[in-house]
């Protein structure tokens, strides 16, 4: 297949993919489990290809992911108050210290930036470590973030460990989608360039880059800082999509849920990260939740469920893809045109020349 | 006398107490195929590195073309522990650069170990080491808008693939290559750097006598076409007679031998340091 035609063949299949997302939207509820799936779905799917480009592309294991949205959902829901707001929200910091509103698209730019900013930041002594090092002083900086906008002293600004709310939020579930969409395409047109290509180098092999002219610092903090900004502008959408905003919910837990999503979708894989985002979503918000509630069957309770047993099945879950799919859903293959064109002349191809 | 390309002066790299390189001293001029021998051990690959960057030498001086790229003297702990010569002979500034700012300027190698990368084609293989000479910058990258850098890119690894044959394979994965093949994609990847030295490090390593022959064309070929300098390591004494106009030997880290392989057959100095002597033609030698 010619490469325009597999991008058009793409396109087209993106598009059915929105106009499905307008027909569910219009006849469902806007309660339905489902649009909640769709909704959250949405942005984490976003977050889990951020966290893909910095540990499945390039190679760089990195758990600071709960930090940088942090820092983005923040910066958007501070910025992006409405004045009259303001004294609302700020009630113990007399209005806060902010006294102007930014429209939303500003805000989820900013967000990024800023996200960005600290990465770049941090990039410098933390991008020396390698492998779990850097995992241990990532995850270290999201933690301290977390603490720093909880400190009281900044609460003029970020309003202590108290909400933040009333901030332009989205209805429709579109708005999340066509947010990903965007920001998972430039992901994908990174990747395919002569820049993704160097980030995939460092990750095969470190020394024969640096051999072959790539400055590894400089690739590796270009990865990290553009990781950074998607995960601020992730971390602003899921902002906009719980309404009201407490650092408290950004732990360490969130990082490991997008890694799972990462692992289970395929390191490597941006469509298996957007297709395990979609699936843990479901599995947690929505599949699994009847195992967190008694059930009768007829006058019989089923033993074992109660409140918090969801998790115990979700984690055996996760232990079975992890010894059998142990390269995830996808490997390191894509969900497109091609892959699957590829994959059913395997699959088909071969019993074809048997027969 | 042609023009010098490498420039190594009394190179000495020490790790903690143990002596790599001892003084060593070599230079490599414009269009000759140079090999560095010596029995395992010896220091050779170690002395690649410190020319590429990976290592930085403890005391010495490396020019390339003229540019000092490695300058050294012993300093802070090492000061104590130095047990080599010339340790006052450079004292200005250091002088260091990183592996990918040494390719940058002219120098490229291939492994000893083959370090392809692993999870791509054979094409992108290739197509990764004209990264270096980009114009681009990453926003005009990731937004196609180097799409005339990015066909020359494609073309450019294209035709080296040709030159050298492996175009057929150019979708299959680095790795399921036949052996031979992936140290020939490492050659190629190498050129695709655009480079006026090419270090080769053990280029026939594990082949058989006829692939080493092929090889040895292989280099001669490439070195006319590219317009190549070779420095190369190897242990196959046919392939290093064969293609080498001059051939240094070391052994421990010490230089024994210089000169052109009929010489360097002959010395006596090679002979004993590959195969040993005997205990009373040692004192004879001493007396």
């Amino acid at each position: 297949m010619k490469k325009n035609t597999k991008t058009i063949v793409n396109l087209v299949l993106l598009a059915l993919l929105f106009l499905a997302v307008w027909v569910i939207e219009r006849t469902s509820s806007a309660s339905s489990m489902l649009i909640t799936v769709l909704k959250k779905g949405a942005i984490y799917a976003l977050i889990a290809v951020s966290m893909n480009l910095l540990n499945g592309f390039t190679g760089l294991f990195s758990l600071g992911q709960a930090g940088f949205m942090l820092v983005g959902a923040y910066t958007y829901a501070v910025l992006t108050i409405p004045v009259a707001k303001r004294v609302a929200v700020y009630q113990m910091y007399a209005g806060g210290a902010i006294h102007f509103q930014l429209p939303w698209l500003v805000g989820i730019l900013l967000a990024g930036a800023v996200a960005a900013l600290f990465a770049a930041l941090i990039g410098y002594p933390v991008l020396r470590l390698k492998s779990d090092y850097l995992a241990i002083a990532t995850l270290g900086f999201a933690e301290i973030i977390r603490a720093i906008i909880q400190y009281e002293k900044l609460g003029p600004i970020t309003n202590g460990s108290l909400l933040l709310k009333t901030y332009p939020t989205f209805k429709s579930t579109l708005f999340p989608f066509a947010a990903a969409a965007i920001c998972i395409g430039i992901i994908v047109l990174l990747i395919n360039s002569t820049y993704g290509r160097a980030f995939k180098a460092i990750r095969d092999d470190e020394i024969a880059a640096e051999a072959m002219g790539i400055n590894l610092f400089r690739h590796k903090q270009m990865a990290f800082i553009i990781s950074s900004f998607f995960a601020g502008v992730g971390g602003a959408l899921l902002a906009m999509y719980q309404g009201t905003l407490q650092a408290n919910a950004f732990k360490a837990a969130m990082t490991y849920e997008i890694l799972l999503i990462v692992v289970i979708g395929g390191m490597g894989s941006v469509t298996g990260s957007v297709l395990a985002s979609f699936l843990f979503i479901a599995c947690s918000e929505w599949w699994l939740r009847f195992l967190d509630a008694e059930q009768f069957i007829g006058s019989f309770q089923v033993p074992l469920l109660r409140s918090g047993f969801r998790m115990v099945v979700f984690s055996v879950v996760i232990m079975i893809v992890v010894l059998f799919f142990r390269r995830g859903i996808m490997g390191d293959k894509e969900f497109d045109v091609e892959g699957i064109s590829k994959w059913c002349r395997r699959k088909f191809g071969k019993g074809g020349a048997k027969a | 006398m042609s023009e010098n390309v490498l420039h190594v002066e009394n190179i000495t790299m020490q790790f903690g107490g143990v002596v790599a390189i001892n003084n060593l001293s070599m230079d490599i001029n414009k269009g000759e195929i140079v090999a560095l021998i010596g029995p395992n051990g010896a220091g050779k690959t170690t002395a690649f590195n410190c020319v590429t960057g990976v290592y930085e030498p403890t005391n010495g001086l490396v020019s390339f073309n003229g540019e000092v790229i490695v300058r050294n003297h012993p300093s802070g702990k090492m000061k104590k522990l130095y047990a080599g010569q010339n340790a006052d002979k450079y004292p200005e500034k250091p002088v260091s650069h990183t592996p990918d700012q040494i390719t940058r300027r002219g120098i490229a190698r291939t492994f000893q170990n083959i370090r392809l990368f692993k999870s791509q084609s054979v094409f992108n293989n290739v197509l990764i080491a004209t990264h270096l000479r980009r114009t681009s910058n990453v926003f005009t990258a990731t937004f196609r808008l180097n799409a005339r850098e990015e066909k020359r890119m494609r073309e450019e690894t294209l035709e080296l693939l040709k030159i050298v044959g492996l175009d057929g394979l150019k979708d299959e994965l680095a790795t399921s290559l036949p052996y031979g093949q992936q140290r020939r994609l490492e050659i190629v990847r190498a050129l695709a750097t655009k480079p006026k030295l090419l270090l080769l490090d053990e280029p026939a390593a594990g082949m058989n006598p006829q692939e080493t022959d092929e090889l040895g064309q292989f280099i001669c070929q490439i070195k006319d076409r590219f317009d190549l300098t070779v420095f190369l390591i190897e242990h196959h004494m046919n392939l290093v007679m064969d293609i080498s106009d001059r051939i240094y030997v070391i052994d421990f880290g010490k230089q024994i031998a210089e000169g052109t392989p009929a010489e360097v057959q002959n010395n006596p100095a090679v002979i004993a340091a590959y195969l040993g002597v005997d205990e009373s033609e040692e004192k004879e030698a001493g007396a």
